[in-house]
């Protein structure tokens, strides 16, 4: 019974997939080193980044993608992707908001994102990316008072050669696998962050990825650095229009949380998950690591609930002595999506911690696997770790795994981990009903109990866009 | 209030309901009492809809309105609850929420606006301060963690923000010390008005020395067998049930 009720409730609207009509400059389809020089001349870049790229590239050629993760997907051709694509309006680089084109606003407003100052949430400043461009980046004066950088990447190679030279590529090396070197190779834009020393940033930063063009991959690359004591938090957001085809989107994000800093980063991740029957949908393949120096902190939050596949493991190197690593995570898969997500916690530092909470909410005939290293170095004494991995299951024809690796070599480091895994049962829908409340709405509200603890941790207006974004979600998984 | 006639029912396709047939009035209190597997659990799930439970024959009017024309949800909106015998924990809901969703949705049903938040924390906590439960219970889970004893009283607590038309307890008694079983039927007690009826399953008499029944009846084999005043109960105390079944 309570199966008929949650499969109603799924048959979900996807809102974001609509498309934009616009005129796109589009290389065709394929990869060489041609694309690439194209890619690093269409931005200006400085000699050493195409070098980097080309090297990049050279290694990717004799790497092939994981196949380890519990995703099954048919083999991607990346000759059949093409690599850049941008409207045609930004070829000019528009110097304000006023030169760019009204379309991609209002896709942007219909998003619930509005790029207008004025009309935008008071203390959120947007880097809005737009298939291979970033679009524009708001409140970059205010921003720039407290000695804050935050603009496109492709911008920072240009105006900051020197910072980016000097951390990318530090924290994920181009080798660290296939599609970090992918991404490395022919990266098109995303977001650069730079927190002077001491400085606390005086506005949440956040970057709006959106995928519109067909046939291409987004491959986006943040690098954050945090210098001594400052502090910032950063959210991330994604949507694609639907379409029938499989569209790649490897993203690769650095985190460096220099002596006292602080990274909080939280994402809510909403690409198109494909339909009912499991066609078309993002492949949503992503290197996300933070290196946090002494004393510093990293804390990843994720809700996942988009994207037919999935494969992501934030992850925390806890070098300096004292540094702290958070990684909470919501994954939610309904119909035919898989997910294989969960953290690695390296702890090179003494007295190092680690907290984990994952939540896995598996639907339909989904799939859901958290996967989780946690190791501890022989220098690591007195490290800890706390695990709680919790999943549940929503009807009877989904799936939740648990991979969780531990590898100590510091007979101090203290490990725990928790581990549950429960079902909506029929009674429990039961009770609600007798209550008067209906079952979508009583889905939604044990479901959302569930995140609690993750939810929590979201800055406000993010937590209640991932309360509403589940209930979305779940629509038509009871009926 | 409450016109049963002819139920039949059945759970995993046993029979288990065989022709009942009840009549309750407005602010009657009615005990049903009866052997183990006699069917009055049953009976009480039948009437709120609970999933997996099929009416094979008979009708139920609760003013006038058939029962078995709601949906679940919609039978409580009408005024109909069910104290459950094992109320079911829900982790991470806190017992605030659930109880602003069921009594907004209630409402919502009736074409009433919701309580606003700090009127609707004021009723909650009198309705803890009545069955004697801390005011700490709103905030933790659905019934996690709780007692027995504690669930039982978070059921009654519920019952009296919703202020139904039909109230059934289902052994609410079972599981309760003497303490506990006073509170509760105090609560009850509380509870009861000229347009309100219970309907209270129970295995023993004892409860029914604390809420004193209009009318009694013994459910044997799916039917009604025997009806009576209270002192059918103190009866069926020294007699036990056998006497009856075979009158089933």
């Amino acid at each position: 019974m309570a199966n008929e009720h949650i499969n109603a409730v799924i048959e979900r609207e996807y809102t974001p997939g609509f498309t934009t009509n616009i005129e796109s400059d589009t290389l065709p389809p394929g990869l060489d080193e041609s694309v690439i020089r194209t890619i690093s001349a269409r931005k200006d870049e400085p000699e050493w980044l195409l070098e980097w790229r080309l090297a990049a590239y050279q290694k990717w050629q004799a790497m092939s993608p994981p196949a380890w993760a519990k995703v099954h997907y048919p083999e991607i051709d990346p000759n059949s992707i093409s690599y850049y694509s941008a409207p045609k309006s930004m070829a000019d680089k528009p110097k304000s908001l006023d030169e760019v084109d009204p379309e991609l606003l209002a896709t942007y407003e219909k998003l619930g994102i509005p790029l207008h100052e004025q009309a935008m949430l008071a203390g959120v400043a947007v880097d809005a990316v737009f298939d291979s461009v970033s679009v524009a980046t708001t409140f970059r004066e205010n921003l720039a008072e407290a000695g804050v950088i935050f603009c496109s990447i492709s911008e920072a190679a240009r105006e900051y050669p020197e910072l980016v030279r000097k951390y990318l590529g530090s924290v994920v090396p181009v080798t660290d696998n296939y599609y970090a070197a992918l991404n490395s190779a022919v990266y098109s834009d995303g977001s650069f962050v730079y927190i002077p020393k001491g400085v606390r940033c005086p506005m949440e930063l956040s970057t709006y990825f959106r995928i519109n063009e067909s046939k291409t991959g987004q491959f986006e690359r943040t690098l954050i650095i945090a210098d001594e004591a400052s502090h910032v938090s950063y959210l991330e957001g994604c949507t694609a229009p639907m379409r029938d085809e499989n569209q790649l989107h490897a993203a690769v994000v650095e985190l460096i949380a220099l002596d006292d800093a602080e990274i909080k980063y939280s994402t809510v991740q909403n690409w198109y998950p494909g339909d009912a029957e499991g066609k078309g949908g993002i492949y949503n393949f992503v290197t996300k690591r933070g290196v946090a120096h002494h004393r510093a902190k990293i804390s990843w939050t994720q809700v996942e609930t988009g994207s037919a596949v999935t494969w992501k493991y934030p992850s925390c190197v806890l070098k300096g002595d004292d540094s702290i690593g958070e990684f909470y995570s919501v994954a939610l898969t309904h119909n035919h999506q898989q997910a294989d997500t969960g953290t690695k916690m390296i702890h090179l530092g003494r007295n190092t911690k680690s907290t984990i909470i994952s939540k896995g909410i598996s639907a339909g005939q989904s799939s859901n696997a958290y996967r989780g290293l946690v190791r501890m170095s022989p220098r690591a004494h007195g490290a800890r770790n706390y695990t709680q991995c919790d999943s549940l299951l929503i009807g009877d024809r989904c799936a939740a795994h648990t991979f969780p690796y531990i590898e100590s070599k510091q007979p101090s480091a203290v490990i725990e981990h928790e581990a549950t895994t429960s079902k909506v049962s029929d009674d429990q829908l039961y009770l609600c009903q007798q209550r008067g409340i209906d079952p979508e709405k009583a889905v939604s509200m044990i479901v959302n109990g569930f995140c609690k603890e993750v939810f929590k941790e979201l800055p406000m207006e993010f937590a209640m866009e991932a309360g509403k974004l589940l209930e979305v979600s779940l629509e038509g998984s009871v009926g | 209030m409450l016109k049963v006639e002819g139920l039949c029912a059945s759970v995993e396709g046993k029979a288990i309901l065989k022709g009942l047939t009840l009549d309750i009035g407005p602010g009657e209190v009615h005990a049903i009492m009866g052997p183990n597997g006699s069917g009055k659990s049953t009976f009480g799930h039948v009437l709120s809809g609970r999933p997996g439970y099929e009416v094979t024959a008979g009708s139920a009017l609760l003013d006038g309105k058939d029962l078995f024309d709601l949906e679940t949800e919609e039978r409580a909106q009408s005024g109909l609850f069910l104290a459950f015998q094992y109320p079911v924990e829900i982790p991470g809901v806190s017992n605030m929420e659930f109880l602003k969703a069921s009594v907004d949705a209630v409402r919502a049903a009736q074409g009433l606006e919701p309580y606003d938040n700090v009127g609707f924390m004021k009723r909650a906590r009198e309705a803890c301060t009545a069955v004697n439960l801390s005011h700490d219970f709103l905030k933790r889970g659905v019934n996690e963690g709780f007692s027995g004893g504690e669930k039982k009283r978070n059921e009654l607590m519920q019952m009296m923000l919703l202020e139904p038309k039909l109230a059934i307890l289902d052994e609410t008694d079972s599981g309760l010390d003497i303490d506990a079983l006073q509170v509760v039927a105090a609560g009850v007690n509380a509870m009861r008005s000229p347009d309100r009826s219970f309907i209270v399953v129970t295995h023993y008499q004892r409860l029914l020395d604390y809420i004193e029944p209009d009318f009694v009846h013994v459910l044997a084999g799916g039917k009604i067998v025997r009806s009576g005043g209270k002192e059918l109960a103190l009866e069926l105390e020294s007699k036990g049930y056998a006497w009856l079944e075979g009158a089933a």
